[in-house]
């Protein structure tokens, strides 16, 4: 019947596009990129190809869409061993020691790539004056030379990064070539081909060997073999109703278009996934959802209930007693734990006090310095949540002159920033316990088939 | 809705098979209407005003209307991104206007060579903890 009756070109068979390689990266975000350049330097000596999916288009694709005003993982002077103690305080120790190690001692590498690319990471002068990424480098201090950067706290370092997708994406397309061309692939960058369903080796259920998916935009469908594939497309959101019900509900603040495919496909080859019951809520400013690091670590703004009070000095006593040590390090979910309470006592709206930090920073700053600081609060939306921006405009707000209100948002599923939902993975071979290996690191309970970002679960506070 | 396309403005980028916009919107919202030459955003709830089509509109035919769910209206965000910095122009619904610009990248487009000067790959240590460019310069990955 179907046959007969359903005339319309896109009822036609597709085109079926099959894609053989070595090495398949699902998704065309941060892990994906980084994975790019690395394996393409070690694979392309030994003619192995590899092949990157992107449901949209690399430049911009993923959550680091609009950009970034800082980058939340970077040591420094700080010892690894110190960044696995601040992310088992702030996640209630349900982390993977092995695998948040393993980041730490890895990540400070990648950062000074992204600044030889182009990326402008603020700086801290000898003479203790702070300048932005492009002042920073003409004052020959990029960080692998020893340059500091500014932070806004112990883990946190201040960018430019606005075009931090395009920079990565041109390093990870530019390797994607040079293993095109030495191993003589046709095509290596696939954009617009959205990947829905992870095929099993046919002699062997737990081993992954090919990936299926459709074109976006012409009647095709693919079918990629490959021996081994990382998939790392971004975490979940939409899978709790989202605040804003209208046309607001592309305003979350996880990026709307994270699919769920990376938890969703290796799930259905029976991947195990741990911790998908860790649900991270941020609470930062209400609708637009702009962040709130920056004002609590750099500004030094404090975050009160309707009354004035600070809802995590009024709560301490109370979360001490059901959390022990972790009230004392006071991680995110305490935070939240607080504010939610108080939420709930009826001592709401909570109120972030920008006005009084800059009364503060009055008392200590000059004009010009008071202007500069202007303009960094509002470079820290318009680097990353452009809409809050949009927000205080439409609402007359001045930062120096009337406080906002924070709201906690809809609950992702993510497995970097505060969150630790996701794929169970084999830990580093050095350092991961017996019980936690049993192949290669980051490789997941099915065989051939690894994760990274989002992805990896238990190993949160992993930032872009 | 959040993002838009002024059509008096949209050339619908010359008659090209996509267009920018198109090539750039991270969720797909972006189509181009063939009959009368002119893109248009086709879910905006979707929308989650990132800005990439507005920042790479080359009419500058795009803008962001904050969403009607909780955005009052007579605001304006506006972006000009260049090479090498962006600049901001927002515009209060009272009608005031505050002008930002900051760096966006240090080098030029296109000039990224990834693995100039860097180590060649030892398949000795493939093995080992650390990235090729840790290996290549000596670097002793430490352990817990």
């Amino acid at each position: 019947m179907e046959k007969e009756t359903c005339t319309f070109s896109y009822c036609a068979e597709p085109e079926v596009v099959e894609v053989e390689t070595d090495i398949l990266l699902v998704g065309g975000g941060m892990a994906c990129c980084g994975a790019a350049f690395e394996a393409a330097r070690w694979g392309t000596p030994k003619g192995i190809k590899i092949v990157m999916v992107d449901k949209a288009a690399a430049d911009r694709s993923g959550s680091v869409a609009m950009g970034l005003s800082a980058i939340n993982t970077y040591m420094g002077e700080n010892d690894p061993a110190d960044y696995v103690r601040y992310v088992r305080a702030d996640l209630m120790g349900i982390i993977r020691e092995d695998l948040v190690y393993d980041l730490g001692r890895h990540v400070d590498d990648s950062v000074h790539l992204f600044e030889e690319w182009g990326l402008p990471i603020w700086k801290t002068l000898d003479d203790g004056q702070k300048v932005d990424g492009a002042a920073g480098v003409k004052a020959g201090k990029m960080l692998k030379d020893g340059g500091k950067p500014v932070r806004s706290g112990r883990w946190q370092i201040m960018i430019n990064g606005e075009s931090y997708k395009i920079i990565v994406a041109e390093a990870a397309k530019k390797a994607l070539e040079y293993n095109r061309l030495e191993t003589g692939m046709e095509q290596n960058l696939f954009e617009r081909v959205f990947i829905v369903k992870l095929i099993p080796d046919a002699n062997d259920p737990n081993r992954v060997a090919g990936a299926v998916g459709f074109s976006v935009r012409e009647h095709k469908a693919y079918v990629f073999k490959a021996k081994v594939m990382l998939v790392a497309a971004g975490g979940c959101v939409n899978v709790f109703r989202p605040r804003s019900q209208g046309e607001g509900m592309g305003r979350t603040w996880f990026a709307v278009w994270n699919a769920d495919s990376t938890y969703a496909m290796p799930a259905e080859l029976g991947a195990k996934m741990v911790l998908m019951e860790n649900r991270f809520v941020p609470a930062r400013f209400k609708d637009g959802y702009g962040p709130v690091g920056a004002w609590f670590l750099f500004f030094k703004a404090k975050a009160t209930n309707a009354l004035g009070e600070d809802y995590c000095a009024t709560h301490h006593e109370a979360l001490k007693e059901k959390y022990g040590k972790y009230a004392e390090l006071l991680g995110t979910c305490m935070r939240n734990s607080a504010m939610m309470d108080d939420m709930k006592a009826g001592l709401g709206p909570i109120w972030m006090r920008t006005d009084l930090a800059f009364d503060e920073a009055k008392k200590v700053m000059d004009a010009k310095q008071i202007k500069h600081l202007e303009a960094e609060a509002w470079e820290d939306f318009l680097d990353m949540t452009i809409s809050q921006a949009g927000l205080w405009a439409a609402n007359n707000v001045r930062p120096e002159e009337k406080y906002s209100e924070l709201m906690p948002s809809e609950p992702y599923l993510l497995g970097s920033h505060a969150g630790c939902a996701g794929l169970w993975c084999s830990g580093p071979d050095d350092i991961a316990p017996d019980e936690y290996k049993w192949g290669y690191n980051r490789m997941t309970t099915v065989d051939a088939l690894f994760t990274a970002g989002d992805g990896c679960s238990a190993s949160g506070h992993k930032f872009s | 809705m959040p993002s838009y396309v002024i059509t008096e403005k949209c050339d619908g980028c010359k008659g090209q098979e996509r267009t920018a916009c198109m090539y750039i919107c991270p969720n797909d919202l972006m189509k181009l209407d063939k009959d009368r030459m002119k893109a248009w955003n086709q879910e905006p709830e979707q929308c989650w005003e990132c800005y990439s089509c507005v920042k790479i509109c080359p009419q500058q035919a795009m803008e962001v209307r904050g969403y009607q769910d909780f955005c009052p209206m007579g605001a304006n965000v506006i972006p000009l991104r260049g090479t090498d910095a962006i600049m901001w122009t927002i515009k209060f619904r009272d009608g005031s206007l505050k002008r930002f610009k900051f760096p966006i990248r240090t080098t030029a487009e296109g000039s990224i060579d990834p693995y100039a000067g860097k180590p060649e790959p030892d398949f000795d240590k493939i093995k080992e903890p650390g990235f090729f460019t840790h290996q290549g310069a000596g670097k002793v990955m430490p352990k817990l």
